[in-house]
């Protein structure tokens, strides 16, 4: 009771300026008089207060953080793909992320937030919360005991969005939008909604915070948002095969303006994606935020800098793609590392992306069009690995033994466990993404076709997909 | 009557613009043009693949003037148009049979 008492002068002391404080005090002042359970409901209100505030300052972190990510995918990854296209499919680009926007966001509501985190088996949740059954203020202690469990859901909605919305850059300008539908709906239930559950659902066998079998360390969604993606992306690819005149015709990006407001939207949009994973407003958000923040700058600077080198100029695009490339890497790793391995990790995706993207891709010849596998598939899982060896435990003490002291995270700490931990969830990702696409392929391409015709395709997808035109010509303006 | 076709850099529209009026031309068009002569184009790099753009941008006056006045004309162009590099384009001279004005169906030199 003591103590209580004395924590309870504690905190009136430090938090003068809310009014309830003061009452606290002025009861604490005369407690000689009070009773001993008056005192005790009065404490426990002030303890429930400082919960409450607590909670609030969570929620309006994350509820931050998933608006700026929503804004990744619609104006974000709109902009950004739909200015590398030829101007014929710039609508058709972009309207591929935005309805995206709201074909996930039915799905999520109707079973997709229930096969993802609820409850199940190792490798996907099952059935208790469909139609969100269950789903509201109250938190749910096993993902944050802060935030009511409605926040927890629509931020998860917004990674589902924009997961499916990478693979696009894949296909981009040449399949048909009845096919991008259904393609997109069976691939959130078949791939995005085992893998989520999997690393981040409760009972999932790679969840590291939660118990998992093999636990994998991902933050952000670097083997679930982009490795699933990246990966499925060079299967859409090698599956639809080439663009009509690919790679004999120039096919230049018809606005890099476009794609540089896109590229900076989805820096900033970033932060929400990284720092709101922390899932709560304190500390670990920030570490989190700057990691991403200087992974981001430091990859920019790698991908211009090996352009500089082979081409003699650093070109906007480069640098724009470079930064892509950082936050893709570090994804997984913000949360788990400090900003000096963040900078490495940053300048090592940047280098190798600019590679796969500019030499891997031209040696095999594959037509990802828009290199959602040379920037997600191949950052992504560089930077799944890269986390093994760089994750620290005064950054985020996620493993403890049974008593509660922390345990080393990464290989550099001492713990060279974690990387084939790292690689068995990159692993799965690659196979669970493989699979998934090609049997998802398969069924549309036999049902309703993957790709527009020669003509359509030809004509552009905006008219042929949608009959109008993202830049109409009209002499009488 | 003759038609002046000039084709020249971008960027020596305006001087090409101010002499031509200085030099008494009272009317012009001018249109926003790609090509190339022997002016060798450029190489663009988008994500490390290389793109030659041998089609370069450029701009073409047009006026179609009595004869009398297109040497004056052609000096006043080639005063400012040029650099003396490759790529400063030509002037292309042709006859023109007849010209009417649309809102009084004025003819020949009277037109212009």
């Amino acid at each position: 009771m003591g103590k209580r008492l004395i924590a309870a002068l504690v905190i009136a002391f430090l938090t003068p300026c809310l009014g309830q404080t003061a009452a606290a005090q002025t009861t604490v002042g005369t407690s000689s008089t009070s009773s001993a359970s008056d005192q005790s409901v009065r404490l426990a209100r002030l303890e429930q207060q400082a919960a409450d505030a607590k909670s609030s300052a969570d929620n309006a972190w994350m509820l931050t953080s998933s608006a700026l990510v929503l804004m990744m995918t619609g104006p974000g990854l709109a902009l950004f793909y739909g200015g590398l296209v030829r101007k014929k499919n710039v609508l058709g680009t972009m309207m591929q992320s935005f309805a995206l926007m709201a074909v996930v966001t039915v799905l999520w509501g109707l079973f997709g937030f229930s096969l993802s985190f609820g409850s199940g088996s190792s490798f996907i949740g099952g059935l208790h919360n469909v139609f969100l059954h269950r789903v509201g203020a109250t938190p749910d202690p096993d993902y944050s005991g802060t935030i009511p469990l409605q926040t927890f859901m629509v931020y998860q909605l917004m990674f589902a969005i924009i997961t499916p919305g990478l693979i696009a850059g894949a296909f981009a300008e040449r399949m048909k939008f009845s096919a991008m539908l259904v393609f997109m709906i069976l691939w959130s239930v078949l791939v995005y909604d085992p893998m989520a559950h999997m690393v981040w659902g409760k009972g999932g066998l790679l969840n590291a915070a939660l118990g998992g079998r093999f636990p994998t360390l991902d933050f952000a969604g670097g083997t679930v948002v982009h490795v699933t993606s990246g990966v499925s992306a060079l299967v859409c690819a090698l599956y639809l095969g080439r663009r009509v005149g690919y790679p004999k015709e120039p096919m230049p990006p018809h606005s890099v303006v476009l794609s540089f407001i896109g590229a900076c939207l989805l820096w900033v949009g970033w932060f929400g994606f990284n720092a709101g994973s922390a899932l709560s407003a304190g500390s670990l958000a920030t570490s989190a935020f700057v990691a991403t923040h200087f992974a981001a700058a430091a990859a920019a600077l790698g991908w211009a800098g090996a352009e500089w080198l082979r081409n003699g100029k650093p070109s906007t695009l480069g640098a724009i793609s470079g930064a892509v490339a950082g936050l893709v890497a570090i994804t997984p790793a913000a949360g788990f590392v400090s900003p000096m391995p963040a900078l490495l990790i940053g300048l090592i995706a940047g280098v190798f992306c600019y590679w796969m993207v500019a030499k891997v891709k031209a040696k095999f010849g594959y037509d990802d069009s828009l290199d959602a596998f040379g920037v997600h598939g191949a950052g992504g899982t560089l930077g799944a690995l890269l986390t093994g060896v760089f994750a620290s435990s005064a950054v985020n003490p996620i493993f403890k033994d049974a008593r509660g002291n922390t345990l080393a995270s990464g290989v550099l700490e001492g713990n060279p466990h974690q990387l084939l931990n790292q690689m068995l969830g990159v692993a799965i990702a690659w196979g669970l993404a493989i699979v998934g696409t090609l049997i998802i392929l398969k069924v549309v391409d036999v049902t309703i076709g993957l790709r527009v015709n020669e003509e359509e395709e030809v004509q552009g997808l905006d008219l042929s997909q949608h009959g109008e035109e993202g830049y109409y010509w009209e002499a009488s303006a | 009557m003759t038609k002046v076709e000039a084709i020249i850099q971008n960027s020596k529209l305006e001087a090409v613009k101010s002499a031509l009026q200085e030099a008494g031309v009272e009317g012009m068009t001018v249109i926003e043009v790609r090509g190339h002569g022997r002016q060798k184009g450029h190489t663009e790099f988008y994500r490390g693949r290389e793109y030659s753009v041998d089609l370069i941008p450029k701009t073409k006056v047009e006026v179609v003037l009595p004869d009398s006045m297109v040497e004056k004309a052609v000096h006043a162009i080639l005063s400012t148009a040029r650099t003396g590099k490759i790529g400063d384009g030509k002037i292309f001279l042709s006859k023109v049979d007849d010209a009417i004005r649309i809102r009084n169906e004025d003819r020949g030199e009277g037109a212009l």
